[in-house]
């Protein structure tokens, strides 16, 4: 997948701070990816998501990828290029664009939110307008709970909706999939954690529909293994 | 390798000739390899160690020390709590250039002061990298309290990680060091040990917290230091020696980038006689707590034939810092318990709370009672907590009164609020909700006298400094009130001082938690008119 290795190179870059013991905005960075594999219907299923930031405490470059190989090919992948502002002391608010490399090479406008809500929910929000003018949002939360100081449970969920049907690719209009989920991790280090997760994935109205009539069923348990790091 | 304090007189002409007091003395920042606790990794020295050598001037004397700067970035030394001209207070970008790799820079200055001092770095996060050492002042006429021997204590703390690293790693992730944050076993174990009527407090307060976003366990910002007594780890044992039936001075200087130290010596009084360098009215204390750049000054009676051990324990007791007094080297004492760690609690401290901004929102979920303290530094207390009739003595800010009145006893012209502000989850601290880098000067007016205030509406103690001008610290003492460099200022408090404006040009007003002050708890100060 090449537009990430571009991507993650254009992060390599240095941190300074400035000769007198106080700063400007310098620069820092931030790189969290996941790496994780389940077997699917007798099917060996990879997937990855990764996403990091570039920048001061008030303007950063963000980027996100996310996707799902199966037999050496990609399911879905997409790949975000965000520019983030600070709007208030949990939140960023994001404007960007979005590619999808599979399943057909759409490319979104972007505008989002992202932060900590109350009770330490990492919220990440957004909204996108595809070229062809479909309107889809997406909404994702994850929490954390510690077993030890290295062993954490995390439980998330991730909600996709769509104002429009779009048969062509299985999509009914309103909530289409979500997905409830837990991963436990073991931070050997913080850079390095392995994990497990399990995440139950039901699709609704139109789609369940859609995907009824593909699969016979309109919802999946998996189970995954995994690594984390965070650079 | 192991790094002693050089305490030694670095120009020995000025114990000779005492009407010739102008000293010349040569100092040269580079970098060093340093062991500490085994792993070794580049500091920066000066003259080749950490601490680098101990200064000792006398009032009177005009001073003048060359710095070279033989590093391959720009460097500093700012002489911390030192009233002198603006151009020689050594902060790059406020009160001078800095010093360019390769370049000498010569400070001049006149000591008009006594007492104990430090000085340090102020080019980036040098003074983490090890760029400190004492300052000793002796007074032109003798201190009001006797004593025949002393010894400099400087506690500071050493990361077996690079400072720009921890900062990048705190930016990554603000809790990216704390590994004692609580876990659901401990809630579990707080719900069964509460009686029945309070099982809904501990579901209540834990989702306070969480609805604030705040950490009970964030009380330090980076654990994993090896705390050091004049350069050496508690296996080390730095030693002071006494001879039987001695007074001997302690110079405890708290050197520390990021650490705070609570300081004992079982089975010692300790008589506190100076604070900031200044005499005191003498307290008799079991124990203090040091802010990072504040010095005290304690005057101890060791019996002979007894070993005693100076006992520093950080503020997160996530370790101690340990040196030992006897009358022969090599010798040491039992070496006391930690204690638990503390955690913040929002129990009862009812001060002011109305006005944080941080603290508005618990009003929401119906917990009024709620300031943080640190439950385990009710001892700090500022009246709001009795001291307890047979506990320790603990000195706090309440009980410090100056020798003799401060000059200028005018009421202030006016006041200047400062909020301390922050962001624990970006990792960046503010004044008034503003970094240093947006922020513009503060404008004082020379010969005018400012009340600042300062409240702290973040979970951390912030040690405040400002440079180049005295605080007169408003503990109730009046005329008597204690001057300060350093003013500490914990969670949910507010503290006054006034400030006499005699001093002209460009100042530095800072957190001296490296990384706060790094991040943007920092102004520079504009002291407009008067003659420079
Ligand atoms: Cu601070």
């Amino acid at each position: 997948m090449k537009s990430k290795i571009l991507i993650v190179g254009a992060l390599a870059m240095a941190t300074a701070l400035p000769a007198l013991a106080a700063e400007g905005d310098p620069v820092y960075n931030y790189t969290l990816a996941e790496a994780d594999i389940a077997e699917i219907d007798d099917e060996t299923v990879g997937a990855f998501d990764a996403q990091g930031w570039v920048g001061g405490d008030y303007n950063r470059f963000w980027w996100k990828t996310g996707g799902e190989f199966a037999d050496g090919d990609f399911d879905d992948a997409e790949v975000q290029a965000l520019y983030s502002r600070y709007i208030s002391k949990f939140w960023d608010a994001q404007i960007g664009v979005r590619y999808d490399l599979e399943s057909k090479g759409e490319t979104y406008g972007v505008i989002g939110l992202q932060g900590l809500a109350p009770y330490f929910f990492e919220v990440d929000a957004a909204a996108f307008v595809s070229s062809s003018g479909d309107v889809s949002a997406r909404f994702e939360a994850t929490g954390e709970l510690l077993f030890t100081q290295r062993l954490i449970l995390e439980p998330g969920i991730a909600l996709d909706f769509y104002a429009e049907d779009d048969p062509s690719r299985q999509i009914g209009s309103g909530l289409s999939t979500a997905e409830y989920g837990a991963q436990l991790r073991y931070e050997l280090t913080r850079e390095f954690a392995p994990y497990v997760a399990l995440t139950y994935e039901e699709a609704y109205g139109d789609t369940a529909y859609f995907q009824r009539l593909e699969t016979g069923s309109a919802n999946r348990t998996i189970f995954k293994v995994g690594i984390r790091t965070m650079f | 390798m192991r790094f002693k304090l050089a305490g030694l007189l670095i120009a020995t002409s000025s114990l000779i000739a005492p009407a010739a007091l102008a000293d010349v003395y040569n100092l040269e920042i580079d970098q060093f390899e340093r062991t500490v606790d085994g792993e070794t990794l580049t500091g920066v020295s000066i003259n080749g160690t950490s601490p680098g050598p101990l200064l000792r001037l006398r009032e009177g004397e005009d001073v003048t020390i060359n710095v070279t700067n033989t590093l391959d970035v720009d460097t500093s030394l700012h002489w911390h709590g030192i009233i002198l001209d603006a151009g020689m207070d050594g902060v790059p970008g406020i009160s001078f250039d800095g010093i360019a790799p390769g370049e000498t820079y010569t400070y001049n200055f006149t000591a008009n002061q006594s007492g104990t001092y430090w000085y340090h770095g102020h080019s980036a996060l040098q003074e983490q990298e090890g760029v400190f050492a004492p300052i000793i002042i002796e007074p032109a006429k003798p201190d009001p309290f006797e004593y025949d021997r002393e010894h400099v204590i400087i506690l500071a703390d050493w990361l077996n990680d690079s400072p720009y690293k921890a900062l990048a790693n705190l930016k990554k992730r603000s809790n990216y060091y704390n590994y004692n944050r609580r876990t659901v076993f401990d809630f579990w174990r707080d719900w069964r040990n509460a009686d029945r009527g309070e099982k809904t407090d501990v579901i209540q307060e834990r989702l306070a917290w969480g609805r604030m976003r705040m950490d009970p366990t964030d009380i330090v910002d980076i654990t994993g230091y090896s705390f050091l007594v004049n350069g050496e780890t508690p296996e080390d044992n730095w030693s002071g020696l006494f001879e039987a039936g001695e007074k001997v001075r302690l110079r405890f200087i708290n050197a520390a980038a990021m650490t705070y130290f609570d300081v004992k010596i079982p089975g010692l009084k300790m008589t506190v006689v100076q604070a900031d360098g200044q005499n005191i009215e003498p307290v008799s204390v079991d124990e203090f707590p040091i802010a990072i750049a504040e010095t005290f000054d304690v005057i101890v009676e060791p019996e002979a034939g007894q070993s005693y051990t100076i006992f520093a324990a950080a503020k997160d007791r996530s370790g101690y810092a340990r040196g030992t007094l006897s009358e022969t080297p090599g010798t040491e004492a039992a070496i006391p318990e930690l204690g638990p760690r503390p955690e913040l609690t929002m129990a009862a401290m009812g001060e002011d709370h109305d006005s944080h901004g941080a603290m508005a929102e618990s009003e929401a979920v119906g917990i009024d009672e709620m300031t943080m303290n640190m439950s385990g530094d009710a001892h700090r207390g500022h009246g709001e907590m009795p001291a307890m009739e047979h506990g320790p003595k603990v000195l706090s800010y309440d009980d410090l009164r100056a020798l003799t009145p401060y000059t200028d006893r005018r009421a202030p012209d006016r006041e200047v609020e400062l909020r301390l502000t922050g962001n624990m989850e970006r990792y960046f601290w503010s004044i008034n909700d503003v970094k240093f880098g947006d922020a513009g000067p503060l404008e004082f007016n020379y010969g005018e006298r400012v009340r600042i205030t300062f409240k702290n509406e973040t979970m951390m103690e912030h040690p405040m400094h400002l440079h180049g001008l005295w605080m007169d610290l408003l503990n109730g003492e009046g005329d008597m009130a204690p001057r300060k460099h350093t003013i500490n200022i914990r969670p949910g408090e507010t503290i006054s001082a006034d400030v006499t404006v005699d001093a002209t040009g460009s100042w530095a007003f800072h957190c001296h938690i490296l990384q706060h002050a790094a991040t943007g708890m920092f102004r520079q100060v504009n002291v407009i008119g008067g003659v420079q």
